[in-house]
């Protein structure tokens, strides 16, 4: 059968980046989480590593749409996120897997990725392949009639991840996704997220330096709610010295960086 | 050649007796419509019955190890109109449907309790009042779903709008029994409310959600609450002779979202 070609296919791309912010600021309670941060993010996988509270859960959760920014400026593929944006144009591009999530338990695992699909406005007609293709992809597809609840952590996580693919979104935001994979999972989702970074952008958050180092091409380093290195994974590890912290050369170059920061 | 637009049965014999009986442009013309007409492949495989036995043959032996081979029956799915329901409502939606139930029969006592002097706040408040009520049952703190709910396009008013037609849908029954044995009309007030909701979502199909109900809200305040600002009587619109036109509203209402379903999925649509 002949593909139909979706509209949204041919026209061309018309930003430089998927992300691109400028003096970001983003509010949690009365807390500036975010504090002036400049950010460009294109195609490709970008590990953002950070210590606890660096901000790095809110900063994925306003590039979701889910928090408004409290200042700077942000575009999101090339829309401005400020004043009255077409946030329903723009949410079925992204997909997002938060750090915590909720879900009915009694759902089984293809109706949560197909009712997450509906909210995400997926062509009725698609729906029923692309639920299955996403849980082809995160290897769940032997688990699919089970219910949610009766599923291990490790497996909510990919659950998650089927859910946040299953749009084909263009910019992928994953918080915190590796906790509670076991090794070969971890391994085989290093594998997913190079896949997934050929055609979009994906920012994953993390404190795992090793996953960073196997999938990312790009790593954002933040502390305080400020980025304060971008750069390869490479850089990171040539910022390393005999006398800094870590087991691992990019060990060393992440605490490098991080005591360069507090400087 | 063909008997009207069909594969007659001259023809079908020459198919199935093959090249060169049969030319190969006629022969490809023949396939593409047996692709597409299941009644034209019934009377090929009646054909093949007769006229080639030992062919009818191997084809039922090949169905019979296919049929052998075949995996363990899939897993059932739900039934379609489960599927549909829950783009309506979620299934923890139980629980607050019986919140609904309960909310209203307090509403009844209430309004059983006080039974004249409406302030005109109330009256600008009455259709909108259950919004609130399903909007804050599905907040972050009470719905699991909510963090990956809220990242996405069908998030907003119009999600709201429809769990507030279920809930009513399922309380307006109860407080109508309710009324019927007590005499008062409690249901007056939730079905503007659900002539509202519905009217929102059917007048959403053509210029958005968010516009439709700032656009009913403008009518509700016109037409219902103004005239009943100088004398503070109940105005017509909400005593019982009027309910069979709010249900009449709200079957046009039911009618027009069904008709115009497709234009909330519809690509590119911003409703």
């Amino acid at each position: 059968m002949v593909r139909a070609v979706d509209p949204t296919e041919l026209t061309p791309t018309l930003h430089a980046w998927e992300v691109e912010a400028h003096g970001l600021r983003s509010r949690v309670g009365r807390r500036m989480a975010v504090d002036g941060l400049d950010l460009r993010l294109g195609k490709g996988v970008h590990g953002l590593l950070g210590p606890n509270g660096a901000g790095k859960t809110t900063l994925i959760r306003t590039l979701a749409t889910i928090l408004s920014p409290a200042g700077g400026t942000l575009e999101l593929l090339g829309s401005p996120v400020s004043g009255k944006p077409d946030l329903r144009a723009l949410r079925r591009r992204i997909g997002y897997l938060p750090q915590e999530f909720g879900y009915y338990p009694k759902f089984t695992v293809r109706e949560f990725v197909e009712y997450m699909a509906w909210l995400k406005e997926v062509d009725k007609r698609d729906v029923a392949g692309e639920v299955q293709r996403a849980i082809e992809r995160v290897g769940l597809a032997d688990r699919a009639e089970d219910r949610m609840k009766t599923l291990s952590g490790g497996m909510l996580r990919r659950a998650g991840i089927a859910q946040a693919v299953v749009n084909e979104p263009d910019l992928l935001l994953l918080d915190e996704p590796t906790v509670g994979l076991d090794p070969a999972q971890r391994l085989e989702f290093r594998t997913l997220l190079r896949e997934l970074g050929e055609r979009s952008c994906v920012l994953v958050s993390t404190h795992l330096v090793e996953d960073v180092s196997a999938a990312c091409t790009r790593v954002v380093l933040m502390t305080e709610g400020k980025s304060v290195f971008q750069g390869t994974p490479d850089e990171v590890v040539a910022a390393g010295g005999e006398g800094d912290i870590g087991d691992s050369p990019i060990e060393r170059g992440y605490s490098a960086l991080l005591a360069g920061a507090a400087r | 050649m063909t008997a009207g637009k069909h594969v007659g049965p001259a023809l079908l014999a020459a198919y199935l007796a093959g090249a060169p009986a049969l030319p190969a442009e006629t022969e490809w013309a023949v396939e593409a419509h047996l692709e597409n007409c299941r009644d034209c492949r019934l009377r090929l495989a009646d054909v093949v019955r007769v006229r080639e036995p030992a062919l009818d043959l191997v084809l039922g032996r090949v169905w019979t190890e296919v049929e052998a081979a075949e995996p363990e029956r899939p897993a059932p799915t739900r039934p379609a109109w489960v599927r549909w329901a829950r783009t309506w409502a979620p299934p923890t939606m139980g629980p607050w449907v019986l919140t609904g139930v309960l909310v209203a029969l307090v509403a009844f006592a209430i309004d059983l309790a006080v039974p004249v002097g409406q302030s005109p706040l109330m009256l600008l408040l009455a259709p909108v009042v259950p919004l609130f009520g399903v909007a804050a049952a599905w907040s972050r703190r009470f719905d699991p779903l909510h963090e990956l709910t809220a990242a996405t396009p069908a998030a907003g008013l119009r999600t709201v709008l429809r769990r507030t037609t279920v809930v009513l849908v399922a309380v307006i029954p109860v407080l109508a029994v309710a009324g019927a044995f007590t005499g008062l009309a409690p249901a007056l007030w939730l079905l503007p409310c659900l002539a509202f909701t519905v009217g929102a979502l059917a007048l959403g199909t053509v210029v958005g959600v968010g516009r439709a109900a700032l656009a009913l809200g403008l009518v509700w305040t016109v037409f219902v609450v103004a005239p009943s600002l100088p004398d503070e009587v109940s105005p017509s619109l909400l005593r019982q002779a009027a309910l069979p036109w709010w249900a009449l509203v709200v079957v046009g209402a039911v009618v027009v979202v069904v008709a115009r379903a497709k234009s909330f999925a519809a690509p590119g649509s911003r409703y």
